[in-house]
C-alpha cells in the first residue's frame, strides 16, 4: 500500500516537473518570439528619437530621447519633407481610390458571376486567378511603359489602377466564396416581385455582403498604403509623389539626417497599424472566409 | 428522361427555356445586366493584365537579349541569389509559421498579447521595416552589432558589406516580414480542423508527435502545399526587400532577378533586358501558376 502511494506520489511529480518544464520553454519561445518581432521596429524608434543625425554612438536606447524629429515632420520642417502632408493626402487618395474601386469592380463582377450566373462565367474567375499568381515585378517594367501611353505616367491614377488591377481578382474569391452563404431564395423572390438586377444588386447583395466588403475594403487600402514599387516607378514629380517614394528618396541621398527618414516611415506605419488592430478580426475572416479547409 | 435531359433538350429549341437550363437562369434584360456588371473587370484586364503582359513578352521576344544575358556573370549570380533567396526564404518562413501557428493555439492570455505583437511586422508597411533593417545590420553602429557587443563582448561583422552576409541578411528581413501573414493562415487552418477529430486520437491514445502526424498534418499537408507555391510566386516577384536591405550590394553581387530586371530597364535604361531578366524566371514560375490554378479550383482552399 505504501509503495503505490509512494509511486502515485512520484507520479504526479514528475507530471509537475514536465509541466513546468513545458511552461517555461514555452514562456522563453514566447520571448524570442518578442523580440524577434519587435527588435526592428525599436530600431525605428530608437532612430527616430535621437537629437541628432549623428546618432550612431553604439547606443542601444537614446541617450536622450526627444521628439523633435516628429516636429519636424509634422511641421514640414526640412526641405525633403518640403511636400510631406501633401504627400501624405496622395497616400489617402491613392488608398481610397483603390479600395472605392476594387470593392465596386470586384462586387459587381462577382455579382455576375455567382448570381446572374451567365455561361461560361467560370472563364471570369478563372482569368482573375491567372492576374493573382503573376508576380508583381513581372508586370511592373510593361507597367511604365503603358501609363503613358494611356496618359497616366506621374498621375496617381496610374497608380491607382495597378493596384485595383491586383485587388480585384481577390476581391472577386472572397466575394465569391462569401456569396455562397446567401441563400439564392431572395433573390429569386426579388426577381418574381419585378427587381431589375441592379435593384438587387443595391438593396439585397451589397447590404448582404458588408462583413466580406469590409474584409476586403482593409485589404485593398493595406495593398496600397504598403506598396512602393509602383508608385516609385510611376510617380516622378515631388508634388504627385507618395510618402514611400519620398522616403526613397531621402534614403539614396548621401546625407541626409536618418532620424527624420524614420520618423517619417514611423508616421507614415501608424494608420495601417491602427487599421488593423481596429478591423484585425474582421480581416482575419476575410482572409480565411470560405474556410481553409484544404 | 431525366429532368436535366429534359432541359437540355427543350433548350435547344426554345432560347427563353434554355437560360433557365443554367443555375440562377438569366432571361432577356438580365444577360445584357451581366454584360454590363462585367464590363468594368474586362475593361481593367484587357488595359492592364492582357495588354501589358503582351507587350512584356513582345519587348522580351529577342533570342539575342537571352544569350547577352547568359554571357553576363553578373546574371548568373543574380540566378543563384533568386534561388537561395527564394528557396531559403520559402521554406523556413513556412516551416516556421506553421510551427508557430500551433504555439498561437494555446489559450494563455500572455499568448494572446504576445500575438498583437507578433503581427505587427505584417501590419506596417514594406519599405519602413526593409529601412529599419538596413540600418539595424549597419555594421559600424547598427543596434544589432551594438547589442553583440553589449550583451556578449562579441564583434559582429559588418553584415552587408559581404554577399553571403548579406543576402543572408535579406532573407531575414523578407521572413521577418511576412511570417506573420501565413502564421495567421495556418493558425485558421488549425482552428476549422473538427475538435472531435482530436477526441477520437485521444480515445485511440494518439498524443503529441503522433497527434500532429496522423491528424494535424495530413489535413493541413494541402494549403500548406498551396501557401508555399503561392508565397513562391510572391517571393519571387519581391522587389522593396533587396532593394532597400542590401541595395543588391556589395557591388551588386545580392541582386535578384527582380531587382535586376528594373535596374536594367530604369537605371541602365534598357526596358528590353530588363524584361528578359525577369522573364527568365517564367520556366519556373508558370508550371506553379498552373498547378496552383488547377489546385485552387478543385479544393475548398482561398486566400
Amino acid at each position: 500500500m505504501s509503495l503505490a502511494l509512494t509511486a502515485g506520489w512520484s507520479n504526479r511529480r514528475r507530471y509537475r516537473v514536465r509541466h513546468a518544464l513545458m511552461q517555461s520553454a514555452a514562456i522563453l519561445f514566447a520571448l524570442v518570439l518578442l523580440i524577434w518581432s519587435l527588435l526592428p521596429i525599436y530600431n525605428m524608434l530608437l532612430m527616430a528619437l535621437d537629437k541628432h543625425d549623428d546618432i550612431f554612438s553604439g547606443a542601444i536606447w537614446p541617450p536622450e530621447p526627444t521628439l523633435y524629429s516628429f516636429q519636424i515632420v509634422v511641421t514640414e520642417g526640412f526641405w525633403y519633407l518640403q511636400y510631406f502632408w501633401k504627400q501624405y493626402a496622395n497616400s489617402i487618395y491613392v488608398g481610397a481610390a483603390t479600395t472605392f474601386f476594387t470593392l465596386l469592380i470586384g462586387s459587381l463582377t462577382s455579382y455576375t458571376v455567382g448570381r446572374l450566373r451567365p455561361p461560361k462565367a467560370w472563364l471570369i474567375t478563372n482569368t482573375a486567378m491567372l492576374t493573382y499568381v503573376i508576380p508583381a515585378s513581372f508586370l511592373a517594367i510593361p507597367f511604365y511603359r503603358i501609363m503613358s501611353t494611356y496618359g497616366l505616367g506621374n498621375s496617381l491614377w496610374g497608380v491607382v489602377a495597378a493596384y485595383v488591377t491586383f485587388g480585384t481578382p481577390y476581391a472577386i474569391f472572397i466575394f465569391q466564396q462569401y456569396g455562397k452563404s446567401i441563400p439564392m431564395e431572395l433573390d429569386e423572390s426579388a426577381r418574381i416581385d419585378g427587381a431589375s438586377p441592379l435593384q438587387i444588386y443595391l438593396r439585397i447583395y451589397l447590404p448582404l455582403m458588408a462583413p466580406a466588403l469590409v474584409a476586403v475594403g482593409t485589404y485593398a487600402l493595406l495593398l496600397a498604403w504598403n506598396d512602393f514599387l509602383f508608385q516609385f516607378l510611376l510617380l516622378s514629380s515631388e508634388k504627385n509623389m507618395t510618402v514611400p517614394v519620398a522616403l526613397a528618396q531621402f534614403f539614396n541621398s548621401d546625407e541626409a539626417p536618418w532620424n527624420y527618414m524614420m520618423a517619417t516611415a514611423i508616421v507614415y506605419s501608424i494608420p495601417p497599424v491602427l487599421f488593423y488592430y481596429l478591423f484585425r478580426n474582421k480581416m482575419a475572416s476575410g482572409l480565411t472566409m470560405g474556410g481553409v479547409k484544404g | 428522361m431525366s429532368g436535366v435531359q429534359q432541359a437540355l433538350v427543350a433548350g435547344q429549341t426554345n432560347a427563353g427555356v434554355r437560360w433557365r437550363a443554367w443555375g440562377g437562369g438569366l432571361r432577356g434584360s438580365e444577360y445584357s445586366w451581366a454584360i454590363a456588371f462585367t464590363l468594368p473587370y474586362a475593361a481593367v484586364f484587357l488595359a492592364f493584365v492582357a495588354y501589358p503582359v503582351v507587350f512584356g513578352l513582345w519587348l522580351g521576344h529577342s533570342p539575342e537579349l537571352y544569350s547577352q544575358l547568359f554571357d553576363d556573370p553578373l546574371y548568373l549570380n543574380t540566378v543563384v541569389n533568386t534561388i537561395l533567396y527564394v528557396g531559403i526564404g520559402v521554406n523556413v518562413r513556412m516551416f516556421l509559421a506553421f510551427l508557430i501557428s500551433g504555439f498561437f493555439m494555446r489559450r494563455e492570455w500572455w499568448v494572446r498579447a504576445l500575438f498583437l505583437a507578433f503581427i505587427l511586422p505584417w501590419a506596417m508597411p514594406a519599405l519602413p521595416t526593409a529601412l529599419s533593417f538596413h540600418w539595424l545590420l549597419n555594421g559600424q553602429w547598427g543596434l544589432f552589432d551594438n547589442l553583440l557587443w553589449f550583451l556578449f563582448g562579441v564583434d559582429g561583422p559588418i553584415w552587408l558589406n559581404s554577399r553571403w552576409t548579406a543576402l543572408g541578411s535579406n532573407i531575414v528581413a523578407y521572413i521577418w516580414k511576412f511570417m506573420p501573414f501565413w502564421t495567421v493562415i495556418f493558425l485558421a487552418g488549425r482552428m476549422a480542423i473538427p475538435q472531435d477529430l482530436y477526441e477520437a486520437a485521444d480515445v485511440d491514445g494518439a498524443t503529441g508527435y503522433r497527434r500532429f502526424a496522423h491528424v494535424t498534418f495530413p489535413l493541413l499537408a494541402n494549403l500548406y502545399l498551396i501557401c508555399t507555391l503561392l508565397s513562391t510566386i510572391f517571393t519571387v516577384g519581391d522587389f522593396t526587400t533587396v532593394y532597400f536591405v542590401s541595395g543588391g550590394g556589395p557591388a551588386m553581387s545580392t541582386d535578384v532577378l527582380a531587382t535586376l530586371g528594373i535596374r536594367e530597364a530604369f537605371t541602365v535604361g534598357r526596358p528590353e533586358l530588363g524584361v528578359a531578366a525577369v522573364m527568365t524566371a517564367l520556366p519556373i514560375v508558370i508550371p506553379i501558376v498552373i498547378f496552383l490554378m488547377r489546385k485552387l479550383s478543385t479544393t475548398e482552399v482561398q486566400l
